[in-house]
């Protein structure tokens, strides 16, 4: 190829020029009302990658006279199109590199059109540089994923393709490159199309546009090519130019991670911070997270005037009407509408650093504009991102990429990443070498009962229960309103206090009033009224504790959650038998006749069931003893050779 | 409140501010980025520092910076690495910014070169440069302890620039090494280091020439005069518009300043910055000449001339 057939000005230039000369202030007026698009380009090595840069650095004027004639000269000097212009020598940076003749990092070039402003993330290509391709996916709103025609789609493809799709990037572009090496073959392009769609159905990719075309040649760039009559699609500039890149974040929750708080006076506190999602105007009432203080936003303060507004893209600095703490890493969020507060969560973590990730390092995690210390699992499983298949692993090596349970020293406020990058997008840093070591992606929370990992103490339960010459157990009395459970319990702690035992007494009734006291008598709320009961109590054991819990605990399934918390002997369940009829004709506190009357609803025994225990360790028939026959049982049995409750 | 801060920087009409917040421009995307990477160095390492080169790019960074900060007085010093050879406006300009910003502003000349006399006339740019700007930028950030310097780098300057990171990690030597840099995601910077570990930040990386250009002229920001163009004495030397500042200017023999219409794309030191013959006095005529110009920005420095790759060197060095 002549070089005076590539210099050729590029059509799509023309007019533009034209304007800039006639008319400069309606060509500014034009551009200031330009949008961006940020984009990744990957491929391998010799998939034409920088050529394809160059191509349309080239053909959108950006490249000037003095880098020309540095293009010519390098070209004739280490290019590798025999003394033509060499695209790829306009992209290539660090001297190193250049002589190598790969590119080895992100690297970022800026051209625009008179639509659009554009960055590309140049990513390699090679087998170790996931990271890099990680981390200019990052930030791209769209992907061109380059194919060579002649070699079809190839495990790099997948390779590129899973990434992107990992990243969360909207728009591939699949640009099916060389057509001019296969002859501007039409089944070529159909074969490559199909082989590629049944992959992007596999990962979950949905739609993409595919383009032929030639980098070298300058076909299908900025124009439709006449050597491809069959494809009807737009030509690559085009496209990019017409990409929707608006996207819904604007639509969603308001949520700004504060990064600075602006204080010049004593007058002025002010939340600086960039909007991560939604829209917030004066007079909106925020939530405060992780504190879950409420307070509104009172002024949108910039230099030049409060905005009536401010939405997601926007660094502004908020007011709010009430003194209330906020710090730097807090989240400001939309308080009919907040994000979750968590410290435990399933993500996906790729790793960076040749030293493996351990599980149970600690680690330090930003995430917005908090840094935590965290802890990773074992992964559940890694991918090989080559053959998407899922493999058991130990540790994440240098480029891998894998699924973690992520366990953080403090709760933090985020969304999952699919739905907000900004609130659930991670790195992790060393805390030695202070190196960025991985990124990772928040899926979503885990329940808390999965705790993942246990602070490792060295004072333990059973260094604390030989101090009290005693082991630590729940006894734990079910049983009908009514049926005597407090009354027993009550007098079993006198006897084991008076023996010079360590106990308490949890009650159903007096829990309610604090810990509990937001719970109500839904079939939800007992169970979790259940469930943090059972919690304390495992503490009170953990503290070498004889601990007496006096709860209705209708559900079997409740109380089989308090039995698996703790270790075996350790959970004495005590049936306080009581028919229904007996203890509705005491009904000491009144409960029954409210409850027939319909004043009181889901009350056990009338309109929510109770299921008695099939196999207690102690079964109570109070028809058949006294209050006080029934604690000597149960002493009895605590004391026996099946419960000895000394050591 | 400062209220200086304001009349400043007083905008004709703040298209940033109050444009239709449904679909933001690139200029809105690129400011609010700025911003971002700004409050989140100062959030979070213990001293930092803005450098000023008093160029538009500086022009630009202190707009930012009043604006990221505002209503507070941006929280950190800035600091002007002199070489005593800069133009004279460009003097009379960063008096004038300091004053009425506010700003603190340390002024440092290196005293090895000041005590040696260096010039670019005798002792030749690269030398001048690594003495003055080089050497005497180190010296200047361990003397105060900057933990972390402001500079107005752009990626569209030069090759190896496009593959600098936002935050550039530095030794305790003040060297970067192309190979340890940390990987930026998102947002999300990494500003952990050891104590004498330091970080470049480079807040306008994704800015170009036109976007500067552009802002400047949408936000009526305060420049130094010379870049619009005026009648100045110059001297023709090698091809290049040499302007004669002052009478620190060594004639050669027959040579005698012309007054020309002349304006620089590009400010440095004095003697060794081309001008180039113009007659663009108003930002959209100096927009226009620029859109419509064949040369790209650098070559009016002088110091980019030796090699293809000598910023990259420069800057393992700790040149900016």
């Amino acid at each position: 190829m002549a070089l005076t057939d590539t210099v050729a000005p590029a059509k799509a230039g023309a007019h533009q020029s034209d304007l800039i000369a006639q008319d400069i202030e309606a060509y500014l007026h034009a551009h200031e009302h330009k949008s961006l698009l940020r984009f990744l380009t990957c491929g391998s090595v010799d998939d034409g990658k920088s050529t394809l840069i160059g191509r349309l650095l080239y053909d959108s004027k950006m490249i000037f006279e003095d880098q020309l004639a540095a293009l010519e000269a390098d070209s004739k000097k280490v290019g590798t199109q025999g003394g033509d212009i060499d695209f790829a020598l306009l992209v290539d940076g660090l001297a190193a590199e250049r002589e190598q003749g790969i590119t080895i990092d992100v690297a970022y070039r800026f051209f625009s059109t008179d639509k659009r402003k554009f960055i590309v993330a140049d990513t390699p290509g090679h087998e170790q540089y996931t990271r890099n391709m990680v981390t200019g996916a990052s930030t791209a709103d769209a992907a061109i994923i380059l194919i060579d025609a002649r070699k079809g789609v190839l495990t790099q493809t997948r390779r590129h393709s899973y990434l992107v799709r990992l990243l969360g990037i909207r728009h591939v572009i699949l640009a099916v490159n060389k057509m001019d090496l296969v002859d501007w073959s039409h089944e070529t392009f159909d074969a490559i199309l199909a082989d590629y769609r049944a992959f992007a159905d596999q990962i979950g990719l949905q739609g993409f546009h595919a383009i032929p075309l030639s980098a070298l040649k300058g076909d299908n760039i900025t124009a439709p090519s006449p050597n491809t009559p069959w494809y009807a699609g737009p030509a690559l500039m085009p496209l990019l130019e017409t990409l929707e890149v608006e996207d819904d974040l604007q639509e969603k929750p308001f949520r700004m991670p504060v990064q600075w708080v602006n204080r010049p006076n004593l007058d002025f506190r002010g939340f600086s911070g960039l909007v991560a999602s939604g829209t917030i105007v004066p007079g909106d009432k925020v939530k405060v997270l992780p504190s879950g203080r409420e307070s509104t936003v009172q002024r949108i303060v910039t230099l030049s005037g409060d905005l009536p507004r401010a939405a997601a893209g926007q660094s502004v600095t908020l007011t709010l009407a009430d003194e209330i703490d906020v710090s730097r890493g807090d989240v400001l969020a939309a308080a009919g509408d907040p994000p979750e507060v968590a410290d435990q969560f399933e993500s996906t973590i790729v790793w960076f650093d040749e030293e493996a990730m351990l599980p149970g390092r600690p680690y330090l995690v930003k995430l917005g504009a908090r840094i935590v210390g965290a802890q990773i699992t074992e992964p559940k499983y890694k991918v090989n991102v080559n053959t998407l298949e899922h493999l058991a692993a130990k540790r994440l090596e240098l480029n891998e990429i894998g699924v973690c349970n992520l366990s953080l020293d403090a709760p933090v406020a985020f969304d999952p990443y699919a739905d907000n990058k900004d609130l659930g997008g991670f790195i992790l840093i060393d805390r030695l070498s202070n190196r960025t070591v991985g990124a990772g992606m928040l899926h979503f929370a885990l329940r808390r009962s999965q705790n993942i990992h246990w602070q490792a103490l060295d004072v333990n339960k059973s260094a604390r229960a030989a101090l009290k010459g005693q082991k630590g157990r729940v006894v734990w009395l079910t049983g009908l309103s009514g049926s005597g459970k407090s009354t027993i319990a009550n007098l079993v702690e006198k006897r084991l206090h008076a023996d010079g035992r360590h106990t308490y007494i949890l009650d159903g009734d007096n829990v309610r009033h604090g810990l509990n006291k937001d719970l109500g008598f839904t079939d939800e709320d007992r169970v979790e009224n259940i469930r943090r009961v059972a919690e304390v109590a495992k503490l009170m054991v953990d503290a070498g504790l004889i601990v007496l819990v006096s709860f209705i605990s209708p559900f079997r399934a409740e109380r089989r959650l308090a039995r698996d918390l703790l270790e075996d002997g350790e959970f004495i369940e005590v049936f306080v038998d009581t028919p229904l009829e007996v203890a509705e004709q005491r009904d000491v506190k009144g409960l029954y006749k409210k409850a027939r009357a319909g004043q009181l609803k889901n009350f056990t025994g009338v309109d929510s069931p109770y299921e008695a225990p099939e196999h207690p360790e102690i079964r109570i028939d109070t028809t058949a003893m006294t209050p006080a026959e029934a604690a000597e049982q149960i002493v009895a049995w605590l004391d026996g050779d099946q419960g000895d409750y000394s050591i | 409140m400062d209220a200086r801060v304001a009349t400043a920087f007083a905008p004709m009409a703040d298209s940033t501010a109050t444009i239709a917040p449904h679909r933001l421009t690139h200029l809105e995307r690129l400011e609010a980025e700025s911003i971002q990477i700004m409050r989140e160095v100062v959030a979070e390492c213990e001293r930092p520092v803005m450098l000023y080169s008093i160029g538009k790019d500086s022009a630009v960074m202190l707009h930012l910076a009043a604006k990221a900060f505002y209503p507070s007085k941006p929280p950190f010093p800035l600091l002007h690495v002199d070489t005593t050879w800069k133009f004279r406006a460009m003097y009379e300009m960063r008096e004038r910014m300091a004053r009425e910003l506010g700003f603190e502003l340390l002024v440092h000349q290196n005293p090895e070169a000041l005590a040696r006399g260096i010039n670019p006339f005798d002792h030749g740019s690269a030398l001048h440069t690594d003495i003055w700007k080089t050497e005497g930028l180190k010296q200047a950030l361990d003397q105060y302890g900057f933990d972390a310097a402001f500079g107005g780098g752009r990626r569209d300057e030069e090759k190896s620039r496009a593959k600098e990171r936002v935050l550039s990690f530095r030794t305790p030597e003040h060297r970067w090494d192309p190979k340890n840099q940390r990987p930026e995601l998102w947002r999300l910077y990494n500003t952990r280091k050891r104590p004498g570990e330091s970080f470049r930040a480079f807040p306008i990386s994704n800015w170009t020439e036109l976007d500067i250009w552009q802002y400047i002229y949408l936000q009526n920001i305060p420049i130094v005069p010379l870049y619009f163009a005026a009648e100045r004495p110059v001297v023709e030397r090698d091809g290049t518009l040499i302007m004669v500042d002052d009478d620190r200017f060594p004639l050669r023999e027959g040579e005698t300043p012309q007054l020309k219409s002349v304006r620089f794309r590009t400010l440095g030191c004095y003697p060794l910055t081309g001008a180039i013959e113009s007659t663009a006095s108003t930002l959209p005529q100096i927009i226009q000449e620029m859109l419509l110009t064949t040369t790209s920005e650098r070559q009016g420095r002088v110091i980019d001339h030796d090699q293809s790759a000598s910023m990259e060197k420069k800057k393992q060095e700790g040149y900016f």
